[in-house]
């Protein structure tokens, strides 16, 4: 499903150039669920941008469902994410703006749909996450899990194939923290969605199919 | 698409309340002044009480005499005896009215000083322009020819000499003691219309500046010339432009002399701008340019900087609708139209303020008669005015925005 291949990761500034990613080679396959460890500073985040197509890679390619992404344009690149990835973060940024239901029909905005077909599928996928209850409510509402609940939701309202999480459980206690961890592992296993997710969690990346740990860069297992 | 546009605009706009109120003060109270002054404007060019024929008038308002040698220059109002003589032979004209400018002279009623202002004028000025008389008719000219002692004063005039009385014609008004008998009461005339406004008018053969003497071409007279059709007004203009060339010029110190038949507009700005051939209606029309343009610029910067504030503290927001899916070019337009929605707002309430404004101007009384009214013209203008403004303040922020790197936009808190 996804494919990287000797993926390098250059920041450079003015005084100092880091060296984030070095030579990774990753294979997923489709509905894998796979973790990504290691210290702070070690790259996961890159990676997972990366992966996501939020940054491109120093060197290197990246297959997604086997389309070469490197040559597309803003809006090419802009609609292959709205069809394929779905994206979670580990401090929400939710539109605090706007109500729950608005914040969860956003990737549909971008899509072909109507008003009414919009509702009904946020809707649904509110009812997934089990939070149908509260789409009037603003994000500044609810809870810590709950608004990491309405992301989710989010995340999966365009039926995406791949999931990519950023320490989606980084700011919740325990209790919250396996709630959204038995969500997404029943949408891997319902839905047959690819998730890659980067935590601290020992515990959490047991659950799933797949570890690979990286240490400055590197992939180290 | 457009309605979650809207949802978002609004709400930002309620959470941003100081800078809401900033940028919609900002719009709201240039366009007001700009209405304002439209409006002023429009009063001042366009009012067409008492000369209802402008389409057909010249106006020959003053001359220009310079002497290329030693430096001389020299503009003002002609004498009478310049427009009688050449004006007066104008023969595609169908007539022509000659007056002075306004004259200060003062009367006393019950003890207390009044100022009246008194403008002396040739008989053919009632025919000419349509001043509307509440009771009593024009000096003849007869009474003209015979220099009668007779005046047509304004209701203004009547109201503070004579007090409310049903009729005044054939009453004495005093001024500067001297009497004169009331022949007509006219609607008052607004000082906006500087060549039309006067308090009190008297035949010209009254005028203290002997006009049967002055034989030098500056006095204090201004004539407007009625031609049959507004077809004619160009070969009234050909004609008086020859006529003028011919004139001897008996004074040595001068060596050129400029006087011209323009249309109300022209004949106004020559006044104050002409030099020479040129009637400075260009210049104008740069100024007034320059100066609306400038007075919008600075709230424009002002907006375009607010906006960048404002889009930049939604970065997390940007990032967020990237990493689903916006194209930069659909944010560009998100936050264009989210521009509009608020200027347009600025619109609204700068609409409304004009007319306050105009109300208080218009009750306040400072200048006499004048009565301002929206012009629809201007307003639409304005509006359209508002959605420039929208797209100037917007487009800038938008762009530097939607080329934010997602990670980044993400990253920033
Ligand atoms: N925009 C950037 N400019 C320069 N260096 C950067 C930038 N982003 C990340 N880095 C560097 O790249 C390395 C990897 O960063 P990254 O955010 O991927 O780490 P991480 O593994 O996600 O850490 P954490 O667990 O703390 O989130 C770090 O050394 C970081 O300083
Ligand atoms: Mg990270």
């Amino acid at each position: 499903m996804i494919r990287l291949q000797n993926i390098e990761k250059v920041y450079r500034t003015d005084t100092i150039q880091t060296l984030a990613l070095n030579s990774i080679n990753l294979d997923i396959e489709k509905g894998e669920f796979l973790s990504i460890m290691g210290p702070s500073g070690c790259g996961k985040s890159t990676l997972l941008n990366i992966m996501g197509l939020l940054d491109a890679p120093s060197k290197g390619s990246i297959t997604i469902d086997s389309q070469d992404t490197a040559s597309y344009s803003d809006k090419q690149l802009a609609r292959f994410r709205n069809k394929k990835l779905g994206f979670i973060f580990q401090s929400y940024h939710l539109i605090n703006d706007l109500q729950v239901l608005d914040n969860v029909e956003l990737p549909l905005l971008y899509r072909d749909t109507t008003a009414k077909e919009r509702r009904a599928l946020a809707t649904e996928a509110l009812e997934k996450v089990g939070l149908s209850n509260r789409i009037k409510h603003f994000p500044t509402q609810l809870s810590g899990g709950q608004r990491q609940r309405v992301a989710i939701a989010r995340a999966i309202v365009g039926k995406p194939e791949i999931i990519l999480a950023d320490e989606p459980t980084g700011n919740l206690d325990s209790a919250m923290g396996n709630e959204i961890m038995d969500i997404l592992l029943q949408l891997n296993r319902t839905d047959g969605t690819t998730i890659v997710m980067v935590t601290h969690d020992q515990y959490m990346a047991q659950k799933t199919h797949r570890l690979v740990r990286l240490f400055d860069g590197s992939q180290v297992q | 698409m457009l309605k979650n546009y809207f949802k978002i605009a609004i709400a930002v706009l309620r959470r941003r309340k100081f800078f809401t109120f900033i940028s919609l003060f900002g719009i709201s109270f240039t366009l007001t002044v700009l209405m304002v002054l439209a409006a002023f404007i429009d009063r001042v060019g366009n009012s067409n009480y008492p000369d209802k024929k402008r389409d057909r008038s010249l106006y020959i308002l003053s001359m220009e005499m310079q002497g290329t040698k030693n430096g001389y220059y020299n503009r003002g109002p002609h004498s009478f005896y310049f427009l009688e003589h050449y004006a007066g032979s104008l023969k595609s004209a169908e007539k022509i009215a000659i007056s002075s400018m306004f004259d200060y002279s003062s009367t006393y009623v019950n003890n207390k000083k009044v100022a009246i202002n008194q403008k002396y004028t040739n008989a053919a000025y009632w025919q000419v322009l349509d001043y509307d008389f509440l009771e009593g008719k024009p000096f003849t000219p007869q009474q003209v020819a015979n220099a009668e002692r007779v005046a047509v004063i304004s209701e203004d005039t009547k109201t503070a000499y004579f007090g409310n009385i049903p009729s005044v014609v054939g009453k004495y008004i005093e001024a500067d003691d001297i009497k004169y008998r009331v022949t007509g009461v006219v609607k008052n005339v607004p000082i906006t219309q500087i060549m039309m406004y006067g308090d009190m008018y008297l035949p010209y053969t009254l005028s203290k500046g002997d006009y049967k003497t002055n034989k030098g071409f500056n006095g204090n007279f201004s004539a407007i010339v009625l031609a049959k059709s507004a077809a004619d007004l160009p070969k009234i203009k050909k004609e008086y432009a020859g006529i003028v060339a011919r004139i001897p010029i008996t004074d040595k110190d001068y060596d050129h002399i400029y006087s011209f038949a323009d249309t109300y507009f022209v004949g106004l700005v020559r006044t104050i701008l002409g030099n020479g051939n040129n009637s400075g209606v260009g210049k104008v029309i740069t100024g007034l340019g320059i100066f609306v343009f400038l007075f919008m610029l600075l709230p424009t910067i002002n907006l375009v900087n607010i906006n960048i504030t404002r889009i930049m503290e939604r970065s997390s927001e940007i990032g967020v609708r990237k990493a689903f899916g916006a194209s930069s070019r659909t944010l560009v337009y998100q936050f264009i139209v989210e521009n509009i929605i608020l200027t347009l707002l600025g619109g609204l309430i700068g609409i409304v303020l004009t007319l306050v404004v105009m109300s208080l101007i218009n009750n306040a009384g400072l200048i006499a008669n004048l009565n301002l009214t929206i012009n629809y013209t201007v307003l639409a203008c304005s509006l359209l005015a508002c959605l420039v403004f929208g797209l100037l303040s917007g487009v800038y922020p938008a762009w530097r925005m939607s080329r934010l790197n997602v990670v980044n936009a993400l990253k920033a808190k």
